[in-house]
């Protein structure tokens, strides 16, 4: 599944009648399976772009192709994962995973037996029947991630999405993240502030700038996975980024 | 020990109820407590009530028409309100007539109730609806608009439609704000009905039966009729709670 962005902008209206331009003329060509990480500082539209390609706003200008087909509405092929917990309070875990199959009229039974792969997949397995607020931070994404898993898209979109996570917890993610992947070849979009998450997760990053937001560089990161926070060549791409951005927002991070 | 310690008030000023009647020795204006039990404790008898149905028969005529009433507001406030929850422009729409209406006492209903519905239960329906009805939906809105944006977006992206979004998202997440609503709609009908009941008109009903007694001078019947206002209050309440505490528990633990 390949996603292709066409100059893709998008501008704000606010109440006073000001325009806002949020983003400008984005071009991206995201090939099937690869693991995309959007950087940017805060305000910079990387959520808005995803919520354009997720097809919760729209473009002001601009064609987002899935497969070369234009898409401008929510899409099966793709599955949003949001930053703040999403969960449904009132569904227990399995009941959350499923919602997507529920939605497609698929049989009690049958959503049961899909869900329990994913809900291995991201190790909740024994926590079927237990509600959100019985679980931790790092557990309600994995069961966000199941969700999102269960309808089988080939596009996975990520919202900064362990960003409310403590570091060690946001570590284990970002591993367990890494081998959902390789294990389900599905595509990531995956928007982050932090150089060091994008640097461990990353086929290629693409580094944004600051309103309005465009494309500054598209940073490919060699080397195989998992990858050594302290090796050579992850500093070295580390401190490029780094570099980068604060030269963008004049200060130094 | 706060249980315990909650029960200590009722019996001091039960206590002092004797006392006070005993000074005064009128049942006319404070009936004694011993005259009153035998009301309460015989409440299918008709002795007590100089033919006017017994505390049982006037307090299920009492119910049946909070019941009518309450539903009827039910069945209008809720989706109104998931409407103009969602919508602005329905909301737009009956938000000034909402808030024109809504001020004015259910009570105040009662003359034209009268002359719309005649005598009869009709009226009193209608004062019933008209108390229930506001509490009903103003949560109901309420709770629609309390329902998280980004679930409503996950359901989104799910491939939720239009009615999906409703059913399986937004009137679950506004649920427990709307059980409050009708938690407090039955409360204010079940005052309702009483008062309209005490109003002329009505010949049956625990409003109609403390009034009745009042006219023979009855004080013990006046109290037993109160007492059993208020249990039946009380036990419509609890029951709302513990529906709430098994369905809803989630409301204060979500984070």
């Amino acid at each position: 599944m390949t996603l292709s962005l066409r100059e893709v902008s998008r501008v704000f209206t606010t109440e006073k009648g000001e325009t806002i331009e949020a983003l400008s003329r984005i071009s991206l060509e995201i090939r099937d399976q690869e693991f995309i990480c959007i950087l940017g500082p805060s305000g910079c539209g990387k959520t808005t772009l995803l919520r354009i390609i997720a097809g919760l706003e729209s473009a002001t200008s601009g064609t987002i192709s899935l497969n070369g087909m234009a898409t401008t509405e929510p899409s099966h092929l793709m599955a949003m994962i949001f930053q703040e917990y999403s969960l449904y309070p009132w569904r227990n875990v399995q009941d959350n995973v499923t919602l997507g199959l529920e939605l497609r009229g698929m049989r009690k039974a049958e959503r049961a037996e899909n869900a329990k792969k994913y809900i291995e997949l991201v190790g909740l397995k024994g926590f079927e029947r237990s509600f959100p607020h019985e679980l931790s931070g790092g557990m309600r994404q994995r069961v966000a991630v199941a969700r999102a898993l269960a309808i089988d898209p080939s596009i996975l979109l990520m919202d900064e999405p362990f960003g409310a996570l403590d570091a060690q917890t946001r570590n284990r993610m970002q591993h367990e993240l890494l081998h959902i992947w390789q294990k389900t070849k599905k595509t990531i979009l995956f928007v982050t502030h932090s150089v060091d998450e994008a640097v461990f997760l990353a086929d290629r990053i693409v580094v944004l700038t600051p309103r309005p937001g465009t494309v500054r560089e598209i940073v490919t990161v060699p080397g195989e996975r998992p990858r050594e926070r302290t090796g050579e060549q992850f500093v070295h791409i580390r401190r490029h980024l780094l570099d980068m951005i604060s030269e963008e927002s004049g200060t130094v991070q | 020990m706060t249980r315990r310690l909650g029960l200590v008030l009722p019996l001091l000023l039960i206590i002092g109820w004797e006392a006070v009647a005993i000074i005064i020795n009128n049942p006319f204006y404070l009936p004694r407590i011993e005259s009153v039990i035998p009301v309460l404790i015989n409440p299918f008898s008709t002795d007590y009530t100089l033919g006017t149905g017994s505390l049982v028969d006037n307090a299920l005529v009492s119910i049946e028409r909070v019941i009518i009433g309450f539903f009827i507001a039910a069945a209008v406030a809720i989706p109104l309100g998931i409407g103009m929850g969602r919508s602005s422009r329905i909301n737009d729409f009956f938000d000034t007539t909402i808030e024109m209406l809504r001020p004015v006492p259910p009570l105040a209903w009662v003359p034209l109730a009268l002359a719309w519905f005649k005598l009869g239960i009709a009226s009193i329906v209608f004062i019933i609806f008209i108390g229930s009805v506001f509490p009903i939906l103003l949560n109901t809105i309420d709770g629609v608009r309390s329902v998280k944006k980004t679930w409503i977006e996950v359901g989104t992206t799910l491939g939720a439609s239009e009615r999906q979004v409703l059913s399986k998202i937004v009137v679950p997440g506004a649920a427990p704000t709307i059980w409050t609503g009708l938690r407090v709609g039955f409360g204010i009908a079940w005052m309702c009905v009483v008062a309209a009941e005490i109003l002329p008109g009505p010949t049956s009903g625990l409003g109609y039966l403390i009034m009745y007694a009042y006219n023979q001078g009855q004080m013990n019947v006046i109290i037993a009729g109160m007492i059993t206002i208020g249990l039946i209050g009380l036990a419509v309440d609890q029951l709302f709670k513990i529906v709430e505490s098994r369905l809803f528990s989630w409301r204060g633990l979500d984070r």
